[in-house]
C-alpha cells in the first residue's frame, strides 16, 4: 500500500517547493534528476528566477559581478510551474494546501519548505527608514548598496562584525572608502569562530584601516532634515558621522506564514528529522512536508544529535537534495541528512573556511601554521574529540580535518604535523562567549567516502 | 610458488607498456608493505586522496634521505642548487609557491599562460607542417618532444635565437632523470648531464642577472624582482624554481602528448570527433590524465607519525608510493574504470596529483596539450599506429613511450 502510494506519487503526484531560491531549485532539480514525473510548482516572494547570494556581500560590492546577473545555473531540466512574486501565506495541512497572497490556493500531496531567512532590521522602525541605511540579503537590497558606494559615500558605518558584516566591511577598504565596524563582543567573528581566532579577524580589519570598535552597540541612528543617515550613536557615547550604515545583525527565519498551520515553526526555524520531515508542534513527525535549507533546524549525528540551524550554502543543497530524494522514495531508501557543516569566506584578502561546528568547540588548537602569520589551521575539540576545524589561507589541509571530525579522532593532537610551531603544540580557550555544553554519552561516527556508501557506526557511551 | 614482489613487478620493465592488471592486482592490498624497510604502496583512489592531503605526509627530501633508499629512490643531483618547493613542506613549500604563482597565474599575471596561445598554435603549425612530404613519423621526436620545451623557453623568457643551445642543455638533463637510467649510466653520459647542468646553470643565471633591476614581460623576470609580502627569492632559489619548472614541465607533457594520440589512435571514433570538434579536446585530456597518466605514481613522501590506513598502521619514518594510476582506476571510484570514456560526468582523476604539491603547471599543461591533440586531429589524413605497443621507456614513474611511430595519407 504505502509502495503504491510512491510508485503513485513518482508518477502522477503534486509536490509544491515554497522558497524559490538555492535550496528549492536544487530540490526541485533532484526531484525530476531521480525521476518525479508528476506536477512541480515552484513558490517564491522574489519576483526573480533564483539567484545565488554569496556573491552579494563580494563580487558584487566591488563591481566585479552584476547584482543582477547572479542567476544560479540549472543543472537540470525541472519542467515547473513558477509562481514568482507571490508570496505564500498560510498552510492547511489536513487539506494539502498552500494559500498564497494573491488569495490563490495551491493543492500538493507532498510539500517541501525552503523559505529560508531575512536579514534581521535595525529594531527602531523610524531610523531604520532613514536613506542610507542599508539590509544585505536580496539582489535589491546589493543593488542599492553598490550604487552608493559606488557614489563615494563619506563615511560607512558597519553594525555587526559577523561575516557578512565583515565583508561589507573589506569590499569597502578594497574600494577605498572609510569605514567603521560596531561589534558588541570582542572581536570580529567572535561567535563563529571564537576569541582567539577573532582577534586575528580584528587584526585583519585594523590593519587594512578599518575603524573597528568593540565592545560597543548602537544606540541610536541620527537623521538629517530631509531623512538622510547622518551619524551613528554608540553605547560609549561616542557619535561617529556616517552617510552610509549597513545593518548585520543576523537573521529572521521566514516562518511567519505557517503561523498557525500546526507545524513547529517559529522563530529558530523549523524543525525536522535528520530525513528532512518537518515534525508538528507536538513534536511528532510529519509524512508529507520536508524542510531543506536555511530555514531548517535538524539533528545532526555526528554532533550529538544537536539540532542545527546551518546557514551555509553547501548545506541548502546537500539538505535539498537530501529532502528531494526521501520525498519520492520509499522509507528504506531514505537517506539521513549527514551533511558535514561547511563554511567558507573572504576578507581583506584572506581566504577563510572552516568544516565542523566551531562554537561547540571549548578548546583550540593552532595544528599548523601560526596565528600571527594569519596563515593556519586551527582545531577545535570538545570532550576530548575533534569537533571543527578552520582554515586562513590554508584550506587545502581542510579535507583531513574534515575526516577526523567524522571519525570522531581524539583531541588534543598529539601527533605531529607538517608546520607545527610551538605555539600550536598545547591546546588553549577557544574563548567563545556563551560555550554550548553538548551532553556525555554514546557517540556516533562516519565511515565510507561516496554518499551512496556513508554509514554511521554507534559507539557506545564509555564509562 | 615463489612470485615476484609486487615492488618488483611495478618497476619491472616487461609491464611498461601495460601496467594496469599489475595495478589491479595491487588494489586487492590497498595498503601493501613487502618488506622490512621497503615503502607501503598505496593504491586506491580514496585512501590515495587522503594521504596527499594528509599533514602528517612529508615531501621533505631530507626526511626522504632519512628513510633510506628504495627501488625508486631518486636523489637526483640538484647541482649545488637548494631544493625546489616540490621537495619541501609548509612553510618553505607555501613561501616559494606563492612567489612563483604570482609570477605565473592570477591575480597577479591572470594572462600569462593564456597569452601564450597564440605562440603555442604557431608552434604547433610550424612543427606539424615541418612533417613535409613524409607519409610516417615518430610523434615524440618530431613532435611531443620538442613543443613543450619551446613553450617554457618562450615562457621564461629565453630569447629565440638560444632556443637551440638550450634544449641542447635539457635533452641529456631530462634523460638522467630516470632512475633506471641513471643506474645503468655509463661515465660518458653521467659527465655530460653534469656539464649541460652547469652550462645551463651558467645560461640561466646570466639571463636572471639581465633581467634583475631591468624587467621584462617573461616569467624570470617576475621571479627575480617579486618583492610581494613574502620578501623576494634569493638568485639560488630563482635558479632552483626555473629549473623545476622546466624539468617538472617537460617529460610529463612529452608523455601527455605522447599517450593521447596513441589512446585516440586506439580509439579512431573518439578521434574522429575530435577532428571536428577541438573543444573536445578539453575533456579528452582531463580523461586521458586520468586513463594514462604521465605520472604513474608519487615515490617521495614520507610519514612523520604513525598514520592509518584501513586498519594497516603505517609507522613514523616510512616511505609510501602513491600510485596515482591505480587509484585513477579503481572502480570503487570510477565506473568502469578501464574504458576511455570523455564522456564521463565527473573526471576527478589524480594525474595532477591533489593537496597542496597539487601541479603547479597543470593550467599550462592543459593548454598544451589540448592544442596538440586537437591540431594533430585535425591535420593528420587518416593517421594509424606503425606499431602497437610502441616501444616504452625504462622509467616507471615517468611513464612514456620512447617512440610513437605513425603513418598517414598527408596533411590537411
Ligand atoms: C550576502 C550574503 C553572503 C553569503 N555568503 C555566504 C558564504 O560566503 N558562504 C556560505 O556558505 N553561505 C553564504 N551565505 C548564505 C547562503 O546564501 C544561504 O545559506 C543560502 O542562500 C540558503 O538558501 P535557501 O534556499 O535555504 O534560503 P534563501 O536563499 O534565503 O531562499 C529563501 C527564499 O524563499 C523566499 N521566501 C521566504 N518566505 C517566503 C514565502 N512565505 N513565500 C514564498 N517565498 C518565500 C525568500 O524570498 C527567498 O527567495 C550568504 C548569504 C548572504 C545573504
Ligand atoms: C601533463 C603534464 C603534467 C603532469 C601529468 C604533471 C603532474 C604533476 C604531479 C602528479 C605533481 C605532484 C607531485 C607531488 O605530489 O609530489 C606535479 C607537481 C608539479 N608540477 Fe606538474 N605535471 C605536468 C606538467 C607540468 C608543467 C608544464 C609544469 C611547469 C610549467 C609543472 C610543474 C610542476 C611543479 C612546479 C610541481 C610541484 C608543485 C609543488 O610541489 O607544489 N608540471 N605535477
Amino acid at each position: 500500500m504505502a509502495a503504491d502510494y510512491v510508485e503513485w506519487l513518482r508518477r502522477e503526484g503534486r509536490i509544491v517547493i515554497v522558497g524559490a531560491s538555492l535550496a528549492g531549485l536544487r530540490a526541485a532539480e533532484t526531484l525530476r534528476a531521480e525521476g518525479f514525473a508528476g506536477e512541480l510548482t515552484l513558490i517564491g516572494d522574489e519576483p526573480y528566477e533564483p539567484y545565488d547570494r554569496p556573491p552579494l556581500s563580494k563580487s558584487v560590492l566591488l563591481g566585479k559581478a552584476s547584482p543582477h546577473h547572479t542567476e544560479l545555473p540549472h543543472r537540470w531540466e525541472t519542467d515547473a510551474k513558477w509562481r514568482l512574486g507571490v508570496a505564500a501565506a498560510g498552510l492547511d495541512l489536513t487539506a494539502r494546501r498552500v494559500r498564497l497572497a494573491d488569495g490563490d490556493e495551491v493543492e500538493f500531496d507532498r510539500l517541501l519548505i525552503a523559505t529560508g531567512v531575512r536579514a534581521r532590521p535595525w529594531p527602531k522602525e523610524e531610523e531604520a527608514r532613514l536613506e542610507g541605511v542599508f539590509l544585505l540579503r536580496t539582489r535589491e537590497d546589493a543593488a542599492a548598496l553598490y550604487r552608493r558606494l559606488k557614489a563615494g559615500p563619506r563615511r560607512v558605518f558597519v553594525i555587526g562584525a559577523g561575516f557578512a558584516g565583515s565583508e561589507v566591511a573589506s569590499a569597502c577598504r578594497e574600494s577605498g572608502i572609510p569605514v567603521t565596524v560596531a561589534e558588541r563582543a570582542g572581536a570580529p567573528l567572535v561567535g563563529a569562530l571564537g576569541g582567539v581566532v577573532g582577534a586575528v579577524a580584528a587584526d585583519l580589519q585594523t590593519e587594512n584601516g578599518v575603524d573597528l570598535r568593540t565592545h560597543v552597540t548602537v544606540t541610536a541612528l541620527e537623521g538629517d532634515s530631509v531623512g538622510r543617515v547622518r551619524a551613528v550613536h554608540l553605547s560609549d557615547e561616542t557619535v561617529v558621522e556616517a552617510d552610509v550604515v549597513v545593518v548585520s545583525l543576523g537573521s529572521v527565519r521566514n516562518t511567519e506564514w505557517l503561523t498557525g498551520s500546526g507545524l513547529g515553526a517559529g522563530p529558530r526555524g523549523i524543525a525536522c528529522d535528520a530525513g528532512c520531515r518537518a515534525f508538528d508542534f507536538r513534536g511528532i513527525v510529519t509524512d508529507d512536508v520536508f524542510v531543506a535549507g536555511d530555514v531548517a533546524r535538524s539533528p545532526h549525528a555526528l554532533f550529538g544529535y544537536q539540532f542545527l540551524s546551518l546557514e551555509h550554502w553547501g548545506n541548502a543543497v546537500a539538505q535539498a537534495e537530501t529532502a528531494a530524494h526521501n520525498m519520492i522514495c520509499h522509507g528504506a531508501e531514505r537517506r539521513p541528512h549527514l551533511w558535514m557543516p561547511a563554511f567558507w569566506s573572504s576578507m581583506f584578502g584572506v581566504n577563510i573556511k572552516s568544516v565542523g561546528v566551531p562554537p561547540m568547540g571549548e578548546q583550540l588548537m593552532i595544528t599548523q601554521g601560526s596565528l600571527a602569520e594569519r596563515r593556519f589551521v586551527g582545531v577545535y575539540g570538545c570532550k576530548g574529540r575533534i569537533v571543527a576545524a578552520v582554515t586562513f589561507d590554508n584550506a587545502r589541509w581542510l579535507e583531513f580535518y574534515q575526516r577526523q571530525i567524522e571519525r570522531g579522532a581524539p583531541f588534543p593532537v598529539e601527533y605531529p604535523t607538517l608546520d607545527r610551531r610551538p605555539e600550536g603544540r598545547r591546546p588553549v580557550d577557544a574563548d567563545f562567549p556563551d560555550p554550548s555544553l553538548p551532553t556525555h554519552g554514546p557517540m556516533v561516527t562516519l565511515s565510507g567516502y561516496s554518499p551512496a556508501d556513508q554509514q554511521l557506526v554507534f559507539h557506545p557511551a564509555r564509562h | 610458488m615463489p612470485h615476484a614482489s609486487m615492488t618488483r613487478r611495478i618497476t619491472d620493465f616487461a609491464n611498461r607498456a601495460d601496467p594496469y592488471p599489475v595495478y589491479e592486482e595491487l588494489r586487492s592490498t590497498p595498503v601493501l608493505h613487502e618488506e622490512e624497510g621497503g615503502p607501503y604502496i598505496i593504491s586506491s583512489y580514496y585512501d590515495i586522496k587522503a594521504l596527499l592531503h594528509d599533514p602528517r605526509v612529508s615531501s621533505d627530501a631530507a626526511n626522504l634521505a632519512a628513510a633510506g633508499d628504495d627501488a625508486l629512490a631518486s636523489t637526483e643531483e640538484t647541482g649545488g642548487l637548494p631544493p625546489s618547493f616540490l621537495r619541501l613542506d609548509p612553510p618553505e613549500h607555501d613561501r616559494l609557491r606563492r612567489i612563483a604563482n604570482s609570477a605565473f597565474g592570477p591575480p597577479h599575471r591572470p594572462r600569462r599562460i593564456d597569452g601564450l596561445r597564440g605562440q603555442m598554435r604557431e608552434i604547433v603549425t610550424e612543427l606539424i607542417d615541418a612533417f613535409g612530404d613524409a607519409r610516417e613519423i615518430d610523434v615524440v621526436d618530431r613532435f611531443a618532444y620538442p613543443f613543450p620545451v619551446t613553450v617554457i623557453c618562450r615562457l621564461l623568457g629565453v630569447p629565440r635565437e638560444d632556443e637551440p643551445r638550450f634544449r641542447a642543455w635539457v635533452d641529456p638533463l631530462v634523460a638522467t632523470l630516470d632512475p633506471e637510467t641513471r643506474r645503468g649510466t655509463d661515465a660518458d653520459a653521467a659527465t655530460a648531464a653534469r656539464e649541460a647542468r652547469m652550462q645551463l646553470g651558467m645560461y640561466l643565471s646570466g639571463l636572471v642577472e639581465e633581467r634583475a633591476g631591468e624587467p621584462r614581460d617573461d616569467l624570470l623576470s617576475d621571479l627575480v624582482n617579486s618583492r610581494g609580502p613574502d620578501g623576494s627569492l634569493t638568485m639560488m632559489e630563482v635558479l632552483s624554481t626555473a629549473v623545476l619548472l622546466l624539468i617538472a614541465g617537460h617529460e610529463t607533457t612529452v608523455n601527455l602528448i605522447t599517450n593521447g594520440m596513441l589512446t585516440l589512435l586506439r580509439h579512431p571514433e573518439i578521434l574522429r570527433r575530435l577532428r571536428e570538434d577541438p573543444g573536445l579536446s578539453v575533456n579528452i585530456v582531463e580523461e586521458l590524465l586520468r586513463y594514462e597518466p604521465p605520472v604513474q605514481l608519487v615515490p617521495q613522501r614520507t610519514c612523520i607519525a604513525d598514520i592509518e590506513v584501513r586498519g594497516v598502521t603505517i609507522p613514523k619514518g616510512s616511505r609510501i608510493w602513491l600510485v596515482l594510476a591505480a587509484g585513477n582506476r579503481d572502480p570503487e571510484r570510477f565506473e568502469d574504470p578501464g574504458r576511455f570514456d570523455p564522456d564521463r560526468g565527473d573526471i576527478q582523476h589524480l594525474g595532477f596529483g591533489s593537496g597542496i604539491h597539487s601541479c603547479f603547471g597543470a593550467p599550462l599543461a592543459r593548454l598544451e596539450t589540448q592544442i596538440a591533440l586537437s591540431e594533430l586531429a585535425r591535420r593528420l589524413v587518416d593517421p594509424r599506429l606503425v606499431e602497437d605497443p610502441p616501444p616504452y621507456r625504462p622509467n616507471a614513474v615517468l611513464r612514456g613511450p620512447r617512440h610513437l611511430g605513425i603513418a598517414f595519407e598527408g596533411l590537411r
